[in-house]
């Protein structure tokens, strides 16, 4: 029988999107990162085109977690409360393209810190790296509001992403991202329609469609991650099938899910059956990735400094199948 | 074209004799139609009928067996995303063990892997094949390998063995046991007579698809279904985009050399690496991953993606809602409350276990969805919880009037406290994993 292969192209095209800005573009970065472009499903080359590879941000915190784990504070010790040093390490030792600064620590119930404190962690790591940062701020929304507006301000043409709005609070930070010019994250909750329709709400206040990266919502492996998985496929169908109000890229974050678990920090005195702890931290965040990977995502915000280098590895094997012979990882 | 079920049905005996393992010829004539039978369950259809059916009697993907006894069953899926339905056949887990490594190592490693197993969400986890790599030169080695897997392991083998006479002898050895055999070089007439003899499946492999094609094209025509492909590509992204392929012409073209599991191997670069690939050919439609090693970090890793990939998306897992005795409570004993989805349930009652206490563990009915999930969603309430409890009758079962409510919902323990009158709602941790150190910090009860 003679075979032919079963191609399909898709009508739609996922909108590519820029972050940061060089000294061209009215900011001070070495380079932007531009995500998106995709006509198919991922890594299906035969098909359709991926101008733009998937890329690994790193992050840093404004107070570190209370509960980082062991497995990831042995890499970073000395600098965990350094956030412009620490982003430094990210850059230069472990591959990151680019970095996260998460400013939890301005929470009123995670620290309490000043809108003027958050203002001077990104300036550090602004200073500190020359890489597009993603600023990542969390749900209480009257003081995350205050803290974006002044952020957005300060970092002004440096075209951060920033991370994130919600259905319900996203009109403040959305004006700020617009007259600073930065690009912003819609989060939902694991769920099609309502990612759609937050899409929808912020077109609607003429929003730009170039400068929007949609956030599903990573559930970590063994925690939600089926239901990420799918979500996340179903939301890129839509968007290569023509939807324009799905045809963003996608933002997916196994760093923060994975260091909560518990599988990322019990040793293996106390689970005997869950094996070596140091090389599960980074099994967790790898498998996640790797899957999410696989269901759509084209920014990843990691934490395990291994799980970013193979990872890494494994998007430039994807994209570069190995042509002299060589089977990468898979065996003969 | 596809049949319906009453076409099928006219085909069939109508005796309803059940020997095909469903009551009725017309519940089989269904099943035929929504692709989850074959026409060869019934061994009473007659000649006419499987020349009716014939192709339209076949699964779009076979399903394999490999192992004795309950063997591992692979491949009859049925669509390309878990989300249009579900995936049904979880992808079977191997680790190669070496026939040059000497006896003990050998052993070693068998009795390992096959001791190993975890437990997540009630289920438990296990791999479920040997790889068996014949890279030494001579067949007693290779001979002693299989009687040694044989003897000390429930697991199916798959066979890589470049020797022909010892293959065959090794064959002989395996009669009742489902053997797969991995080829690595083009399928012969030999190897068709030899699946044939054995019932061993063929991992058959190729570097390109039309190769691929008509290499099963040539099996099948010879009456082999057992197979499983093994198309080698370049890298992961090969890897990838040919199982798309592959799996789309099977299900979509009902192309049907194609229509068989799809079979990995992957490399031991390091254990990272090995992993990654692997979790991502367990999305992509391998039902069939061999590692290069043990590594129990790595397995329960790889086990937990499975369970993730292969539950079925229109129904969460949950448990029955009702009190769980954790230990051996006494009506004075702790009170937990949480929710059915079972994630939550499992963390949860092993932490109260892990604290050393012994305590009733409430679980509410909130449609098997998480804490927050259940709250967001109007599931974990105040006037749902207290009802709940009001209909399990919990204050004639115990003493306590104390309980203790997920951190995450700190909020609503006012109102809580309001609908149920007499008891006292403490506010838990956040973390199931700090339960232990909760308990002793705290009087609950
Ligand atoms: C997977 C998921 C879903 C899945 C459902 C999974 C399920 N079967 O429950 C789906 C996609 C269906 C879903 C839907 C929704 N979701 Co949802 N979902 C998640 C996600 C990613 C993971 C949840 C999970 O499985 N956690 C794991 C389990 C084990 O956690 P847990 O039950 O809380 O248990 C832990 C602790 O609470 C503690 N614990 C549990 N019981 C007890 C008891 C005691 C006594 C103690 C001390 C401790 C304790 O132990 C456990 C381990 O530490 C979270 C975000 C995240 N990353 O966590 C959002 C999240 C929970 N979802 C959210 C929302 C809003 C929703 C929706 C309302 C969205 C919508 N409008 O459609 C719907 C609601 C569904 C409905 N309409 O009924 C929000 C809730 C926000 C909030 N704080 O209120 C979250 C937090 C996401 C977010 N940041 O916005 N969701
Ligand atoms: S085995 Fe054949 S004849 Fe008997 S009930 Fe099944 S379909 Fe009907």
């Amino acid at each position: 029988m003679t075979f032919e292969i079963p191609r399909e192209t898709n009508p739609g095209k996922i909108i590519e999107v820029t972050i940061g800005a060089t000294s061209d573009q009215g900011g001070t970065r070495s380079r932007s990162v531009t995500i998106g472009g995709s006509t198919a499903l991922p890594f299906h080359f035969f098909e359709g085109l991926h101008p733009h590879r998937p890329v690994v941000a790193m992050e840093v915190f404004d107070k570190a977690p209370a509960k980082y784990p062991d497995s990831l504070r042995e890499y970073y010790q000395d600098v965990l409360d350094k956030p412009g040093e620490m982003a430094r390490r990210c850059v230069a030792d472990f591959g990151a393209e680019m970095v996260s600064v998460r400013l939890e620590g301005t929470h009123p119930e995670k620290g309490g810190r000043s809108t003027e404190e958050a203002v001077e962690v990104v300036k550090d790591v602004l200073a500190a790296v020359e890489v597009p940062l993603i600023i990542t701020g969390h749900s209480h929304f009257e003081k995350n509001n205050e803290v974006m507006k002044k952020v957005c301000e300060a970092t002004a043409g440096e075209n951060c992403l920033i991370n994130y709005v919600e259905t319900n609070n996203y009109k403040t930070i959305a004006a700020a991202c617009l007259a600073y010019h930065h690009t912003l994250v819609a989060q939902t909750p694991i769920d099609v329609n309502l990612a759609k329709q937050l899409n929808i709400l912020l077109t609607d206040i003429n929003f730009p469609q170039d400068r929007l990266v949609m956030d599903p919502l990573t559930g970590a492996l063994g925690y939600g991650l089926e239901y990420s998985y799918s979500i996340m496929e179903r939301i890129r169908n839509e968007g290569l099938a023509g939807d324009r109000m799905l045809g963003f890229p996608m933002l997916i974050t196994p760093g923060a899910e994975c260091a909560k678990v518990k599988e990322a920090r019990a040793t293996e005195k106390d689970n005997p059956h869950w094996g070596d702890e140091k090389r599960r931290g980074a099994y967790w965040e790898i498998a996640t990735a790797m899957s999410l990977l696989i269901a759509g995502a084209d920014l990843l915000i990691m934490d395990h400094p291994q799980a970013v280098k193979v990872v890494r590895k494994q998007i430039a094997e994807m994209f570069h199948p190995n042509k002299e012979g060589g089977h990468g990882s898979l065996r003969a | 074209m596809a049949l319906s079920g009453l076409d099928i049905f006219k085909l069939l005996p109508k005796t309803n004799c059940g020997d095909c393992g469903v009551p009725t010829c017309m519940a089989f004539a269904m099943k035929i139609a929504q692709k989850k039978a074959e026409l060869s369950s019934c061994p009473h259809a007659s000649e006419e009928a499987k020349a009716a059916l014939g192709a339209a009697g076949e699964p779009p993907v076979r399903l394999v067996k490999i192992g004795g006894g309950n063997g591992l069953e692979v491949g009859g899926e049925t669509v390309l995303f878990r989300h249009e339905k579900t995936f049904f056949h979880p992808t079977g887990i191997g680790v190669e063990i070496r026939t040059s490594q000497g006896e003990d190592k050998i052993l070693k490693d068998i009795r390992r892997l096959e001791s190993y197993q975890a437990d997540r969400v009630g289920e438990v986890l296990k791999a479920n094949l040997f790889f068996v790599s014949h890279d030494s030169a001579e067949k007693a080695a290779f001979l002693r390998t299989i009687s040694l897997a044989k003897a000390n392991s429930t697991k199916g083998l798959v066979i890589d063995c470049p020797q022909e006479e010892a293959l065959k002898e090794g064959l002989e050895l395996l009669r009742d046991d489902r053997p797969a055999i991995c080829l690595r070089r083009p399928l012969t007439e030999k190897d068709i007579e030899m699946a044939k003899d054995s019932g061993a499946s063929l991992v058959i492999t190729a570097s390109s698809h039309q190769e691929l094609a008509d290499q099963t094209e040539k099996a099948r025509q010879a009456g082999l279904t057992n197979l499983i492909l093994n198309c080698q590509g370049e890298g992961l992204g090969a890897a990838i985009q040919n199982n798309a392929i592959l799996r789309r012409s099977a299900l979509k073209k009902n192309f049907k050399p194609f229509g068989f599991p799809l079979f990995a191997r992957v490399a031991d670069e390091d254990g990272f690496e090995s992993l990654a690939a692997a979790a991502a050919l367990l999305c992509k439609y391998t039902s069939i991953i061999i590692l290069p090693r043990f590594d129990k970090a790595l397995l329960f890793t790889l086990f937990t993606l499975r369970q993730n990939i292969y539950t079925d998306p229109q129904k969460p897992i949950q448990v029955d809602p009702k009190i769980y005795a954790i230990g051996d409570p006494t009506p004075d004993s702790p009170i937990f409350v949480t929710t059915n989805f079972s994630l939550t349930y499992f963390i949860v009652s092993g932490e109260i276990e892990n604290s050393g206490t012994s305590a009733h563990l409430v679980v509410c009915d909130t449609e098997g969805q998480s804490v927050l999930t259940a709250w967001a969603g109007g599931k974990f309430v105040p006037e749902k919880i207290a009802k709940f409890i009001k209909d399990i009758k919990l204050e004639e079962k115990v003493k306590t009037r104390k309980i203790v409510i997920p951190g995450f919902v700190a909020q609503i323990s006012g109102e809580l406290e309001e609908k149920l009158p007499g008891w006292e709602v403490i506010v838990g941790c956040q973390e199931a994993a700090d339960i232990p150190s909760f308990v002793k910090s705290v009087k609950l009860v």
